[in-house]
Order: structure tokens, then sequence, then C-alpha cells
């Protein structure tokens, strides 16, 4: 077998939602150089509906898959709904990750976790109960 | 297009080799061992096999030869050989570099549990070690120095000659893991000085599986396959004699075709890294004049090797990565890092190692795909968007 599914490779070749959102109403960045990888989200927020999302990705196939597949998920969606995207349901839906690169769709979960904290944030609203507390995980 | 360009990983069978292996098994079949015609016909051939072997190094005996499965069972019984075998003699101390193969370093680390004391050699910046800082770490109780003929990952050739006349006048024996050096550079094991050196016979178009351990005569080596007394005794097992004498028909064409193919692939190598010299914020890994005939070794700042390598694979393009995610761990190449090339350049290195077969027009399209690619990566980039609006420093120069 492939590392990769064809799904991951789609993905991958043809990433969905790449660029950025200049006027985003959302933004979240998780990694690091150091560790090959950075993900960075924006979201157009209208009425605690995701209505648009960009993503940049510097990272491997699986990162930049994983970004894309995340952003494809929760675009339409309700912030409500997108806090309950778990990294499971992103390789889920990309048919499958090999061990190692699990911590992409991690990567992913956490990035859109951290631009929903920027926004609740930046218009003053209280965090959801899931968000309290919460840090985007430390690349080993 | 479809191009290969790993062959530091691995090469295509020569046709010659691939010759020599099925004539093998059609007609030398037998066991070396048996006494019978069959079994006596093939220890013809293995007899023929190493001496070519002997000679393509200029070994002063073909039973300094030593068949094994491959240059890491050959780099394991080296080291081990040496160093369990000068212990009593109250040797306990090893020489080696940080950007050894991990057959040397996994077994240097497994010494060191044993009560060795190892000590790791960085190389300078272009990836060649001094020569003065193996005599400075040379003590009364070193048993042996293994150094690397020429890297695996950014082609770099260490002063082999130099190394050994310094073993030599300091009584200290001197291994060179020759995996990549063998039938691409001339090897001369006496007038180097090498007392133990090893290769692999799919790195030079022979078949995989198979190997070589040069022993000079007077070392004694210590079994790491214990059973049946092939090889003197020194490695058990049922000898592979076709595999052994494709290998060996493998390593004389390299030998004897070595000035012209030295030629040919540097001059490929050359239009390759010249080709790369214009994408900003690049960089060569490694010596650009002492370096491997085939190896190419380039960090991009601001993208991530594994994206690069799999985008060219779908343009036919088939090289490797110095990068975390190509990798099983999570750390980018330990041979960029340890010879001081920065963690981020690191994940955004590609190797290209060419040979024989690769043509100006393939390395042209290679030019033309890693600036589309880069290009292409970039953009997606937000590590390069920052890199580009200041708000993180570049670690490569323009």
């Amino acid at each position: 077998m492939s590392l990769y599914t064809d799904k991951v490779m789609d993905h991958f070749e043809n990433p969905r939602n790449v660029g950025v959102i200049e006027d985003a109403d959302a933004v979240g960045e998780v990694g690091n150089p150091m560790c090959g990888d950075i993900m960075k989200m924006y979201l157009k927020i209208d009425n605690d509906v995701i209505t648009d999302i960009k993503f940049k990705t510097f990272g491997c196939g699986s990162a930049i898959a994983t970004s894309s597949m995340a952003t494809e998920l929760i675009k339409g969606k309700t912030l409500d709904e997108a806090l309950e995207l778990t990294n499971k349901a992103v390789v889920d839906a990309l048919e499958g990750l090999p061990a190692r690169k699990i911590h992409c769709s991690v990567l992913a979960e956490d990035a859109i976790k951290v631009a929903l904290i920027d926004y609740y944030t930046k218009n003053g609203r209280e965090l959801p109960e899931s968000l309290v507390g919460f840090e985007p995980h430390e690349e080993e | 297009m479809r191009v290969y360009a790993d062959n530091a990983a691995t090469t295509y069978m020569s046709d010659a080799a691939k010759a020599k292996l099925i004539e093998c098994l059609d007609n030398y079949n037998g066991n070396p061992n048996s006494l019978h015609s069959d079994g006596q016909r093939t220890q013809e051939v293995l007899d023929e096999a190493r001496q070519t072997v002997a000679d393509c190094i200029n070994a002063a005996k073909a039973n300094e030869i030593y068949f094994t499965s491959g240059g890491s069972e050959a780099d394991n019984q080296a080291l081990i050989s040496a160093a369990r075998g000068l212990a009593p003699k109250g040797k306990k101390h090893l020489i080696t570099t940080n950007i050894e193969h991990h057959a040397i370093l996994h077994t240097m680390a497994k010494l060191e549990k044993e009560g060795f004391e190892v000590t790791y050699l960085a190389p300078e910046a272009n990836g060649i070690v001094d020569v003065k800082k193996v005599e400075d770490a040379i003590r009364e109780d070193t048993a042996l120095v293994s150094i690397m003929f020429a890297n695996n990952e950014m082609g770099a050739i260490q002063p082999i000659a130099e190394i050994g006349a310094l073993c030599k006048s300091k009584g200290v024996l001197f291994h060179t893991d020759a995996v990549q050096a063998a039938a691409h550079l001339p090897i001369d094991v006496q007038a180097m000085n090498i007392d133990m050196l090893s290769m692999s016979g799919h790195k030079f178009h022979g078949p995989k599986g198979i190997g070589v351990l040069y022993a000079r005569n007077g070392i004694r080596l210590i079994n790491v396959i214990e059973g049946g007394a092939q090889e003197r005794g020194k490695r058990a097992g049922t000898v592979n004699v076709p595999a052994i004498a494709s290998m060996a028909v493998a390593l004389k064409e390299g030998c004897d075709n070595m000035e012209e193919n030295m030629k040919k692939v540097s001059a490929l190598r050359d239009r390759l890294i010249e080709g790369l010299k214009d994408i900003p914020y690049s960089q060569l890994n490694g010596d650009p004049v002492k370096r491997l005939p085939g190896n190419v070794n380039y960090s991009f700042e601001g993208v991530e090797g594994e994206s690069l390598l799999l985008h060219l694979d779908m343009y036919g393009i088939e090289c490797s990565s110095g990068s975390a995610c190509t990798s099983e761990s999570l750390d980018p190449s330990h041979v960029l890092t340890g010879m001081g090339v920065p963690v981020e350049a690191a994940h955004g290195s590609l190797r290209f190692s060419l040979d024989t077969d690769n043509t100006e027009e393939e390395v042209d399209y290679i030019i033309e795909k890693v600036h589309s690619v880069v290009e292409r990566y970039r953009k997606m980039s937000p590590y390069w968007e920052d890199l580009e609006s200041g708000k993180r420093e570049h670690c490569i120069s323009k």
C-alpha cells in the first residue's frame, strides 16, 4: 500500500481553500518552523456561521491535505458545529493517515480552535466551555 | 518524463550484472561447500568473484574479502570486531563522526552501552572532517577510527588517505564505510591505509542483499552471524554465489569505466547545481567540489521537503529529502543538522543522486520542475510569508 490514500493525494495535489482572507474575522496559527509544520487559517464569520475559510500551510503532504480537508469540513458550518470537529473526523474524511502523520490532523484541529478563540476574544464573547483553557498541542 | 534521481538510495542493476545473476542461477546453483561437481563449479565462480572484488580496491589478497548481506552488516561487524577485539588490551575508545550512516551510529550506541567510549566528530560547514580534529581525538586507548568515505546525503568526500596515514602512524585501526564510494570513486585500500572497508552491491548497479567487508589480514574478525564455517569461519550462512558473482561484475564495470563515468556524471551534477542557483534563499549542502559525482543536496527556505518530493514525483521525478516528514523520526536529517545546517533549512532539503543513465535533458527537466514546485509551496507557506515580511529571520542568505 502507498503511504497516502488517494483522498490524501487528491487534497495534496488540489488543495481546497488555499489563500488569505485580508479582512478575516478570525485567524489561527499553530506550529513552528523548527518542527517543519505551520498552519494558518483565516475565517470569515457571519451570524455565527463560517461563510468563508482559507488556509496557508508550511509542511508535508499530509499537513497540506489535512488543512484542506479541515477547511472543507467546516466551511458553511456554525461555530458550534466547527467546535465539534475532531482530528479523527479529518483523518476519517481522508480515509486514513499513516500513524506518524496523525499529528498533522491534530494541528488542523488546533488551528481551527485557535482561530475560534481569536474570534470569541476579539468580540468580547465568553469562550465556549470546550475552549476554556485550551492550549495547542506541543510538537515533539 | 520519468527521471530516476535517487541512485544513492538504490541503483538499477546493469545488464551485465543481471546476465551474471541469471547465468549463476542456471549453471552455478550448487553450494560451494559441497564436494560434488556442482558445488565445486560454484566454488570456482565464488573464488573468481572474490579475486575481482579484491582487485577493484587493490586488496593485497583475495582472502581479505568477506561477503556479507550488505553494507549494514559489514559496518556492524567491522565496529564490533575492532571494539570487542581490542577491549582486552584496554583499548575502549572509538572515534567516528556525527554524519555516519545509522549502521555505524546505532552500532556505536550499542557499544557505548557495553562500556566503550565514543567520540563523535562534527565535520566543518562543508561536510568535510578536519584531519587535525581526528588527530586531536586519538588517545592512548583508542581502538578504532571509523569515518565514511563519502556521505550518502550531501556527498562530501572525506580525506580518507590522510586519515588512513594518521591512524597508521598512531597504531589505531581505521575503518571506512565506502557504501556510496565503491565503484564511483577510486579506492586503494593499501595506498590509503584502510584496515577495514564496507560496501554494498546495490549502490553500484549490483543486486540487493549482498555486500562486502574488506578486512586486512591480521585483523581478527568477530562473527555477527554464527553457524557454519563459511567465509573463513567469520560469516556463517550458505554463500549467496549468484548475488556475489553479479555484484563483482557490477563492481568491475564501475571500476573499469570509472574515469569516464565520473566525468559524465559530475558534469550532470554541476549542471543541476548551476541550474538551481538562481532560486533565492536556497543553498547547496556539502562541499561543491569534493563531492560524489552524482550528488546534489539543496535546501530551500520556507518550504518542506516532503511536499516538494511528492509533487516532483507527480512530474515523474524521483528523489529524496532530509525532511523529518520523510523519515520514521520527527527530526530532520542528522547529517545536515550535524554539519550545522539550521533545522528549518534541513526540513526544506532535497537530494538528487544522478548516475550514468541520466541525461542533460533530464537534468534540465529537474531544474524546471524544482523551480516550479518551490514557487508553488512558497506561495502556500505562512512561514515563507513571514520570511518575506521580515516577521521571521532568514537562515539562508539570498
